[in-house]
């Protein structure tokens, strides 16, 4: 387990204490997911409803079992779908 | 792989007959309407007159009366217990206790003949209590607005917002207001886009047949079958893996034919009427009154440049209606607006809204056109205020490699500044203007997806290659992915066919959206091909007697790996498929993933309009695209998407929204009063491809087919300031509007 930097998108602060960027110990995407309901259980709707995952710039869905590292920068993103 | 490595490609690159040319061209080629079957019946759908109406009572007894009708569903036929997107679903198909917009299908009827249906439809008789109604995105937001549905705002909402207010996003990063006082110019614009439809010339058309024991087959136009698979299953109740979708060939999509509409009818009522097949073919009326148009957006923009052109904050409050359902894609229309430029403090707030309209379903880069129009328009308004050239300060501002996205992430490998200079550089940007006549310059993101994605490749018995992917080809995707497989395996491009396939023959996919069937079902029928090879490299080596990691496949060929390997003469496919039979059986090769690394593409557009000072109207003189496509595996067809997107943004810019009269009823639907762009409206649209490899796919390839939507909304608005001296904030800028400016600048 290793403790990831996850940014948040602004409207989700009332969430968890009025902060963007929030610390969790995970090794995957999955368990990163978990890790932030499990400490903001406020998000976990808006998890279940369906977000992206950008990981060094790349949007991922569908990834839960990739490996994150602390070396990696984390954005939760609105879930993307196109036309 | 790196930007700069060139390869030489046999086949890749190059513009061979597109695969289906032949049966579109004959009429061969069998839409969704062309489908029919043995003891076939009609299906059709009885609609809302009503914006917003509570339907006390539905009467269906005459219409069950009449000589050769087979079956009438209401919502009471369907499943209760439905929530989420599941409920949204089935409410849109099929409406409750209430009717949320005009067109919403309130009941249907299947029959012997499409006349019968339409006379039953006509037979059942509903009660309303009609209710106040808004379509207005402006007056939905209102706190005393008609409430369309009590309790449909999802977690991000506040509490405190209007009722209507079913999603907040909001994100940014830096001090904005400090980044207003390092500017010299301050602006701050509204900007309203009004709903546009896809359009496509298909309308919707299915066939669905479902049995008393769950067991069915829908035949239909989509742009996913799974996507129609899962739907359809989860509004009736079925088991999904006993519904067997296959897709038509399909006449335009762009986005609207992701999702379900009256294919459930259609299957509701074949299991009412004993299974036979039901046919529903929709009118263009009922297309463009009960199928998703795009949202439209009402937008607050204010930006900060210095003197020299540099962007210093931005911000963005964009309010979005997608009709009497959430999904306005506000969030991806913030992601976009600001996305071509570098910009240390940025806000963002978005509003999802409910209105009494249809339920939007996805555009082409959905929400990207309508940010851009936002943006862009007020950058080259403070270009213009600074007499800064506009191509100048977007190259000053461009993001590159590394930096950080206006919505959080660091880019990769993207090709906006190549993309600028491609444009600078191209002749139409310095072409004489004449009297009335000006020049308007925007650039356009979209982000590109991936999605699940499942392929199998199989070698025939000839050595060809039989591929089967899961993303209809709405452009051109058979003929790259042959390309890319043919190139792969070292054979002929006609040596390759590429099926797009019905849901029982491979894994879950995505459908063809998000710019992704070229770019994921490339990838994964290129690694299914690296596969197929390996496997004959194992049946040469068998062979030979050597080990499989000694042989190397080169030219369609399994040949040792080098002298030590031993001396064989090459063994080719055609040799190694001819026995295949007689070494180990058929030869195939699968892949299964979401794939990784999609590329980002960025685009720029020049056009150069006349303004008819006495009518208003625009005429469109010149229309240049620039767009990155990482690399271009069909240049004909990228080319035509480029051109594609240029159209349906200049018809969104100049004629086309949903015009709603006070009724709340839509008052233009059909293409007569809904007017679209006609090939004597354009000049030959001009395209430049720029070519930035993406490292994430074999072949480089990232999507093209949105971006091109996005820029031509804010590039003609430029364009016609530069004719008028006339800034237009409101789309569509037809003729009158036009008028009306003008004149309002004289007084």
């Amino acid at each position: 387990m290793s403790e990831l930097t996850v940014h948040l998108w602004a409207g989700l602060r009332r969430f968890t204490g009025g902060h963007e960027v929030v610390t969790v110990e995970a090794s995957t995407i999955g368990k990163m997911l978990d890790a932030l309901v499990e400490a903001y259980p406020g998000l976990g709707p808006i998890l279940e409803a369906g977000i992206s995952v950008a990981v060094d710039g790349e949007i991922i869905n569908g990834g839960r079992h990739r490996p994150l590292s602390p070396s990696n920068e984390i954005y939760l993103m609105q879930r993307m779908k196109g036309g | 792989m790196p930007k700069d490595e060139i390869k030489d490609f046999r086949l890749v690159g190059t513009r061979p007959n597109r695969p289906d040319g032949l049966d579109k061209v004959t009429g061969r080629a069998r839409y969704g309407a062309d489908i029919t079957a043995p003891g076939m019946l009609w299906g059709a759908v009885l609609r809302s007159p009503h914006a917003h109406a509570k339907i006390l009572k539905i009467d269906t007894s005459k219409a069950e009366a009449l000589s050769g009708v087979k079956a009438v569903v209401t919502r009471a036929d369907f499943p209760t217990g439905l929530t989420g997107e599941d409920w949204n679903l089935q409410e849109n198909t099929m409406a409750g206790e209430k009717a949320l917009y005009d067109g919403h299908a309130i009941a249907a009827v299947a029959a012997t003949s499409s006349q019968i249906a339409q006379e039953a439809v006509r037979l059942i008789e509903v009660e309303y209590e009609v209710l106040p109604h808004v379509t207005d995105v402006d007056d939905a937001i209102k706190p005393d607005a008609p409430v369309i549905r009590e309790g449909a705002a999802d977690a991000t909402v506040p509490e405190g917002m209007p009722p209507n207010v079913v999603k907040y996003f909001e994100f940014g990063r830096g001090d904005v207001d400090a980044g207003f006082k390092d500017a010299d110019l301050v602006m701050e614009r509204t900007y309203k886009t009004e709903a546009t439809h896809q359009g496509y010339i298909e309308p919707h058309a299915c066939l669905g047949q479902l049995g008393a024991d769950g067991k069915g087959e829908m035949w239909v136009c989509t742009q996913g079958q799974w996507y129609i698979r899962q739907m359809c299953s989860a509004v009736l109740g079925l088991n999904a893996a006993q519904l067997r979708v296959t897709p038509s060939e399909i006449g335009g999509g762009f986005g609207g034919k992701t999702t379900i509409f009256m294919e459930p009818l259609s299957l509701a009522l074949s299991q009412k009427a004993g299974g036979r097949p039901v046919k529903i073919v929709m009118s263009r009326s009922e297309v463009l009154r009960a199928t998703g148009p795009t949202a439209s957006a009402s937008m607050d923009v204010k930006i900060g440049m210095t003197k020299d052109g540099k962007l210093t904050a931005a911000r963005a409050e964009f309010r979005m209606q997608g009709g009497a359902f959430p999904g306005a894609p506000v969030d991806m229309a913030l992601y976009c607006c600001l996305a071509p430029y570098k910009i240390d403090n940025v806000e963002h707030i978005g509003y999802d809204v409910l209105a009494n309209r249809p339920k939007c379903a996805a555009y082409r880069a959905p929400g990207s056109p309508m940010g851009a129009f936002a943006v862009e328009s007020l950058i080259d308004e403070m270009c213009r205020k600074l007499d800064l050239d506009p191509m100048d300060v977007r190259l000053k501002n461009a993001v590159r490699e590394g930096d950080q996205a206006s919505y959080g992430p660091t880019f990769g490998s993207i090709g906006l500044a190549e993309v600028l200079e491609a444009t600078a550089k191209h002749p139409n940007l310095s072409a004489p203007l004449g009297p009335n006549q000006g020049r308007g310059v925007a650039s356009g993101y979209w982000f590109n997806h991936s999605g699940e994605t499942s392929v199998s490749l199989a070698i025939s018995e000839d050595g060809n290659a039989q591929v089967s992917v899961g993303t209809p080809d709405i452009g051109g995707s058979r003929a790259s992915i042959a390309l890319m497989v043919a190139e792969t395996l070292g054979i002929a491009y006609e040596d390759v066919r590429v099926n797009v396939v019905e849901t029982g023959s491979l894994g879950v996919n995505e459908p063809t959206h998000g710019s992704r069937a070229t770019f994921a079902s490339g990838k994964a029928a290129t690694v299914a091909a690296r596969a197929a090879i390996k496997e004959m490299c194992r049946r040469a080596a068998n062979e030979w007697g050597i080990d499989e990691e000694a042989v190397e496949w080169v030219e369609g060929a399994a040949q040792p790996a080098g002298p030590n390997a031993g001396e064989f003469p090459p063994m080719s496919i055609k040799e190694i498929a001819k026995n295949m039979g007689k070494t180990g059986g058929p030869i195939s090769g699968h892949h299964e993933s979401v794939p990784e690394g999609v590329g980002a593409s960025f685009g720029c557009h020049v056009v150069d309009v006349e303004v008819d000072p006495e009518t208003g109207h625009t005429k469109i003189l010149r229309y240049l695209v620039v767009q990155d496509a990482g690399r271009a595996i069909h240049p004909s067809y990228v080319e035509g998407q480029y051109q594609g997107g240029a159209v349906q943004g200049i018809g969104w810019a100049l004629n086309e929204e949903y015009v709603y009269g006070d009724d709340g009823r839509l008052q233009n639907p059909i293409f007569l009063d809904y007017r679209m762009p006609v090939a004597s409206d354009l000049p030959m649209i001009d395209t430049q491809i720029v070519e930035v490899p993406n490292p994430g796919h074999p072949f480089g390839v990232r999507g093209v087919g949105e971006t091109g939507i996005t820029p031509p909304l804010p590039a003609i608005a430029n364009a016609i300031q530069g004719a008028t001296g006339v800034r237009m904030s409101h789309l569509p800028m037809t003729p009158t509007k036009v008028l009306a400016a003008l004149k309002a600048s004289q007084e």
